[in-house]
């Protein structure tokens, strides 16, 4: 394919296709990919995150228009559930963006779960890159919150953004395991609506419980009303508060070496389980029979394969 | 290691049409067949929809116009597909269309017309056995 130099120069054609490519998992893409890497690491990522239905999308295209103003590229990788029982997927994001469909330092790609639990996957990684070598300045991840879904964009995000709106049981969704921990600035969207300063007096009590060290970062709460354009302003200062403060204390190398070593651990995982199903058959159902017949154990039968895997 | 392909449609309207519940309609019934659908709707300038179809990596484009300037419109968009590269994404169509201007259509490079009152599982019949994912 050779895309990768026209991707460097930031066309978009070429890396819409290795995108594809990757998220079919075709081999010439995957490849492709291993060039693409040597050449990020520059764009900031933000992940956006929230239940359906609280304005990730509006949102996201005030704060696009904002970036713009500022004169800094953006990417967004928007992320939607793939339907468990028939494989497809409605990925809807983009119609709140579309004004931005004709700007050509927007590039906003769409990505279909595809069975991924937790709202994040290779592809979603995968994307970012590519979006990186383009010379994105700024790459939004937007994905559903889940619960779980949180805590994974946070691994992958410099910023972690999560939206509540009033009058959804927040409380509850906000004492569940992580949220709490992974966000770097809540957004109150909707704030128009009852129970705004309730909930972020909720939170604000919250994160008052959490013990925070005087060096750390106090999230941010920012009350906003997307389709108004209302707090868009004030949101874009604190993504760019936290990135100074990450910047000059050191955490932004911290994180990103964290994710360094996420990715190699899941390329690891990956290159095993493509190994077992290319591996020998009859040395592998060799290892299930010694395992029925109890002549060894899985933890044994595993090490055999891993170490047969160097041999390649 | 290569999985099954999944197949990428556009679905938009360009022009002025003021509602989009066929088209909705037209979506979903892709999806609960297995594609991957990007929506995005209503008042697509062609230059939105091939800058979408480009972004997305789109394998099928489906246009959807009410109000009669689909002649214009849809030779638009595959005009502009060509013009940025995009040789080889089809390109269909639907809505309110006469008959006598579906020929006219399909020399400009619409593949296939759905008129009103197709059924959905024709649409869908037609895509699995026209539509390769490219590449």
């Amino acid at each position: 394919m050779n895309l990768v130099n026209k991707i460097l120069k930031g066309d978009v054609l070429a890396a819409a296709r290795l995108i594809r490519g990757i998220e079919d998992e075709v081999s010439d893409a995957v490849e492709e990919l291993e060039s693409v890497y040597l050449h990020t690491g520059r764009a900031y990522i933000v992940g956006v995150t929230g239940a359906p239905g609280v304005g990730k999308s509006t949102l996201l295209g005030s704060l696009i228009n904002i970036f713009r103003k500022k004169n800094m590229t953006v990417g967004v990788v928007a992320l939607d559930p793939t339907s468990p029982f028939t494989g497809g997927a409605i990925l809807g994001d983009r119609v709140r963006m579309q004004s931005y469909g004709v700007d050509k330092d927007v590039f906003i790609r769409s990505l279909a779960a595809r069975g991924w639990k937790g709202g994040l996957s290779k592809a979603t990684v995968n994307t970012i890159h590519v979006m990186d070598a383009m010379g994105k300045d700024i790459i939004f991840v937007e994905a559903v919150g889940s619960g779980q879904g949180e805590v994974d964009i946070a691994r992958v995000a410099d910023t972690s953004i999560i939206i509540l709106i009033p009058g959804m049981g927040d409380e509850i969704q906000m004492m569940k395991a992580g949220i709490l921990e992974v966000a770097d600035i809540f957004v109150i969207n909707k704030a128009d609506r009852e129970g705004a300063d309730n909930l972020r007096t909720g939170l604000e009590v919250m994160l008052e419980m959490k013990t925070h060290l005087p060096d750390e970062w106090k999230p941010g709460i920012i009350l906003t009303e997307a389709v108004s354009d209302i707090g868009t302003e004030q949101l874009v200062e604190e993504i760019l508060r936290h990135r100074e403060f990450l910047a000059s204390s050191g955490e932004l190398e911290k994180r990103r070496r964290e994710r360094a070593k996420l990715e190699l651990t899941m390329a690891v995982e990956s290159s095993l389980k493509n190994y077992i199903e290319r591996m020998d058959k009859d040395y592998l159902e060799k290892l299930v029979d010694d395992l029925v017949h109890r002549k060894t154990n899985p933890r044994s039968a595993a090490s055999k394969i891993i170490n047969s895997s160097g041999d390649r | 290691m290569s999985l099954e392909r999944k197949l990428r449609v556009l679905i938009a309207k360009p022009g002025l049409d003021g509602h989009d519940r066929g088209a909705k309609i037209v979506a979903r019934k892709y999806r609960d067949a297995g594609f991957e659908v990007i929506y995005i709707g209503l008042h697509q300038t062609p230059e939105q929809i091939v800058n979408a179809a480009i972004q997305e990596d789109v394998d099928l484009v489906g246009l959807s116009c009410l109000s009669g300037a689909h002649m214009y419109l849809f030779t638009e968009v595959v005009k502009q597909l060509r013009e940025k590269g995009a040789i080889d994404i089809t390109v269909i169509g639907g809505g309110i269309i006469p008959r006598e201007d579906i020929p006219r259509l399909k020399e400009v490079g619409i593949k296939e017309v759905f008129l009103p009152g197709t059924p959905l599982e024709e649409i869908i019949k037609w895509t699995k056995e026209n539509v390769k994912p490219l590449r």
